[in-house]
């Protein structure tokens, strides 16, 4: 009688419980943590089994990533095109490319394969900043794969798009007198073959078959998402922000359902194209079906865009390269009554601000909503917050407001945010981990996948050496040790979620997710830590192997 | 080529009167089939009276016109639109408070299909100009009203005399290029937002079919005497029996020369190779297109021309006798309330 009980032997449990930080072995019972400490201590609880399959292995907490989006999982049905290594959902990995003239040899052989002459090909992930040259892609360069067939790569940032001549016909683009900021022309007044912005990418985009519904995620997109979850360890990931029609929340609950599916989801319900009022009701109901593994219930807004795409809103003095600011992508009276509307229905919404201004307004609307509807432990997120100074961190830690840094950035984009978009001072204070801790504002780090790759590992590595891909140390003041990082992407993104009482720690009572390391983080040098391998993950109690996912 | 679906974007910040404005012109569709694309936070501020059913997100309203809400896909949405049956008339998009009507429209013009007629932008005559210093939004406002063609100084019974000439000084510097009519709760006659129904008819059935009053009309005369100091504005319109051929590039900048003051244009002509073209003037935006084969445009008569403008702005004899055409016929007609 009662459910069974396994006991895991491991080389080492960091269970980041700071009243018990290591442990050799955790008993589990009904997907849930019965006890942790010694072999001695755990057994107290009676029969079990004693399963020592990871007893070479470190046990952390399962990673939770605070803002990614389930649609990489689709992606990977398209052929990858990013300067940097990316391991795909099957754990094939696909080399970084580095040349245009290795993008365009990689869709050649990805055009060979295709049998049907005109089904479009479609690449993501490019980021021709990387090339180190200036030389821009044109649609001549993908016309060299075909001029037949439509193709088109979507760049890493998910902003701009290169298109070949075909795929520029089909929309009705190859013409001469476009008037357009997106679409750059060449000498002959025809489009270059980039587009830039959602708009002028969206009519190119559908005749590659690539919509809104296609990339948002189906069946198979998010069981590919949950293998990739499993490869780097993650048990907990957000999907933020989306849509969510009642269709894709029943489709959701059933394969979140399935007993082999290893992933928390949690949605944030995207404010666009709805009322207010319909998205604090919808998410209030979404609420009410909510399950362990689909946890409905939370709202995102946009304040701006990104500072790489120089669609972000920054305070004086602005870009530092001269460029216009980007535009609102709500008014602040709305952003108001959102927040006003969404506390007193006890609904958290997280908000995306990457510029300094878009982190006042979200501040300053906190601020006026709070008064209105005092909400002790409200934990509005702003989301990537990069940009936040002291004195923005201080007023978010006084009116209660997390940070979810892109810790990321600094890896990726940290050179140009030097050279071109923010200027020495301002990169090297983007993403401010160490100022927040010591000011105390919640804070936690993330991937927003597919942007950089689902990985928790390299988004610690990020916070704590900050080092641009040139090798820059990009603000060494505000790095962070190897604890505080591992902390911040479990504990901190729980908190972040409303969800520390059940994940994030591995503590009795709380859910059974672990991240079955090879290598101790705690144990390698920091600038390793991106490098510790993943075995897989323990989710709910359930062991899901990487290799098998 | 397939016909042109026109479009005509709707801008300006929160509370300046869009959404009114578009509820108007929703009432004075008169026979038009307009969709209405809102481009927002997701707020549809259709008159519930309007609203016939409902799918999704797309509401059908009175007389075949539709309003769907788009977040930020409205190009994918627009796209849609001329697959749709029976056809639409017209493409209205009412931009969110904070996007840039300007290039909305040049967004709207990827989509193979549409063509932007002209871009309106409301202004609050009480609010605009603090609004323009607002930290957070005055860029964003200063860039709207320099996109407008047609700005419309909206809510002027809101203000006093010279509250009024601040914000018309004001507007003079921020809104330069754009032809400026004035109004109070967003009464603008239909026709000079949306165009003529039937280009080339005479003044005088346009008035009845676009359900405009005349300025006798007895309402406009009570809004006058409750409202002293914002009396409406009067408007003018003039038909001009235009030369076969006609130089169609003279006649689009004579359109946009401000000097003969004309808000809205729309009619037929004969070029120097004897195709027929639509010509469409918002403010100093003039759109010349050949019309589709087969439509009713394609075949004219004489070149004929419907041109609105302010009563005493519009100067239709300058322009006629510029273009060696006549004034055929003129009506005046007020602001609908």
């Amino acid at each position: 009688m009662g459910a069974p009980t396994v006991v895991y032997a491991a080389r080492r449990i960091h269970t980041m419980d700071p009243a018990r930080p290591v442990a050799s072995h955790v008993a589990v019972r009904e997907g849930r943590i019965l006890a942790v400490g010694t072999l001695d201590e755990v057994r107290r609880w009676g029969p079990h089994d004693l399963d020592e399959r990871y007893a070479d292995d470190v046990l952390l907490p399962g990673f939770v990533e605070g803002h990614s989006h389930v649609g990489e999982g689709v992606y990977w049905r398209y052929v990858y095109c990013g300067r940097f290594d990316r391991t795909d959902p099957d754990g094939r990995t696909w080399p970084g490319l580095t040349s245009i003239e290795a993008v365009v040899a990689r869709l050649r052989e990805a055009h060979a394969a295709l049998a049907d002459p005109s089904q479009p090909l479609f690449g993501w992930g490019l980021d021709p900043l990387h090339f180190g040259s200036t030389r821009r892609m044109t649609r001549h360069d993908l016309d060299a794969v075909s001029t037949l067939r439509p193709i088109g790569i979507i760049h890493a940032s998910g902003h701009i798009t290169n298109a070949n001549s075909a795929a520029l016909a089909a929309a009705g683009y190859l013409r001469t007198d476009h008037d357009h900021p997106g679409i750059p022309l060449d000498a002959g007044r025809l489009p270059s073959g980039e587009l830039r912005g959602p708009d002028a990418m969206a009519p190119v985009l559908l005749k590659l078959g690539i919509d809104r519904a296609a990339t948002a995620g189906d069946a198979a997109g998010t069981r590919a998402f949950a293998r990739l979850a499993v490869r780097s360890g993650t048990t907990t990931a957000t999907d933020l922000a989306t849509p969510i029609p009642d269709a894709a929340v029943d489709e959701l609950l059933r394969i979140t359902a399935e007993s082999d599916f290893p992933l928390r989801i949690v949605p944030a319900l995207h404010v666009r194209g709805q009322t207010i009022e319909h998205t604090i009701e919808r998410a209030l109901a979404m609420r009410e079906r909510a399950t362990d593994r689909l946890r409905l219930g939370r709202v995102k807004a946009h304040a701006d865009g990104s500072i790489q795409g120089f669609t972000a809103r920054l305070r004086w003095p602005g870009y530092h390269d001269g460029s216009p600011q980007g535009l609102w992508y709500v008014e602040p009276e709305a952003l108001a009554r959102l927040y006003r509307e969404a506390l007193r229905h006890g609904v958290q919404v997280h908000t995306h601000t990457n510029g300094d201004a878009a982190i006042d307004l979200a501040i300053d609307c906190a601020h006026d909503a709070l008064r209105a509807h005092p909400s002790p432990d409200h934990r509005f997120t702003l989301q990537h917050c990069q940009l936040a100074d002291r004195a923005q961190l201080r007023r978010m830690r006084a009116l209660g407001l997390c940070a979810n840094f892109f810790a990321n950035h600094h890896f990726f984009w940290g050179d140009a945010h030097y050279a071109t978009t923010l200027g020495p001072d301002r990169a090297e204070r983007m993403n401010p981990c160490r100022a927040a801790q010591e000011i105390g504002v919640a804070y936690t780090i993330h991937s927003d996948a597919p942007v950089t790759p689902l990985g928790q590992l390299h988004v610690a590595w990020c916070a704590v050496n900050r080092r641009t891909a040139s090798g820059r140390v990009l603000g060494e003041r505000e790095r962070i040790g190897v604890a505080d990082a591992l902390r911040a992407v479990t504990l901190g993104a729980a908190y972040t979620l409303h969800l520390d009482h059940e994940i994030g720690s591995i503590e009795t009572g709380k859910r059974a997710d672990f991240a079955v390391l090879r290598d101790d983080p705690f144990e390698c040098a920091p600038e390793r830590l991106k490098d510790v391998r993943v075995r897989g993950t323990v989710q709910g109690g359930r062991s899901f192997e990487a290799d098998s996912a | 080529m397939t016909a042109v679906l026109p479009a005509i974007v709707v801008g300006g910040y929160l509370g300046a009167g869009k959404t009114t404005l578009v509820n108007r012109l929703l009432r004075a569709a008169g026979g038009r089939r307009i969709a209405v694309m809102v481009n927002d936070f997701g707020e549809i501020g259709i008159d519930a009276d309007l609203i016939e059913s409902r799918e999704d997100a797309v509401l059908n309203l009175a007389g075949g016109c539709v309003c769907c809400a788009v977040g930020s896909d409205l190009i994918e949405a627009v796209m849609a639109l001329p697959q749709r049956l029976p056809a639409f008339d017209l493409v209205l998009v009412e931009t969110s408070g904070v996007a840039m009507p300007g290039t909305v429209a040049r967004s709207l013009r990827l989509a193979p299909g549409i063509e932007v007629d002209g871009v309106v932008v409301l202004a609050d005559a009480e609010g605009v100009r603090e609004r323009a210093s607002d930290r957070y939004v005055g860029d964003t406002i200063r860039q709207q009203l320099a996109d407008a063609d047609l700005l419309v100084l909206n809510k002027v019974d809101l203000v006093d005399d010279a509250a009024l000439a601040a914000v018309r000084d004001f507007l003079d510097g921020a809104a330069p290029r754009a032809r400026r009519i004035e109004a109070i709760e967003a009464a603008v006659p239909a026709d000079v937002v949306l165009g003529l129904t039937e280009a080339g008819s005479p003044p005088q059935s346009l008035a009845r079919s676009g359900g405009g009053l005349f300025a006798g009309d007895p309402s406009a005369r009570r809004l006058a005497l409750r409202r002293p100091r914002a009396a409406a504005q009067q408007y003018q319109s003039a038909w001009l029996a235009l030369p076969d051929p006609t130089d169609v590039d003279r006649l689009a900048g004579l359109l946009a020369d401000p000097r003969h003051g004309v808000v809205r244009a729309k009619g037929v002509v004969r070029d120097a190779e004897g195709r027929a073209i639509v010509v469409q003037a918002v403010g100093p935006r003039v759109r010349t297109t050949p019309a589709a084969p087969g439509s009713a445009a394609a075949t004219p008569g004489d070149g004929r021309l419907v041109v609105i403008g302010l009563a005493g702005t519009l100067d239709a004899g300058a322009l006629a006798h510029a273009l060696g055409a006549t004034v055929a016929g003129t009506g005046r007609r007020s602001s609908e309330r």
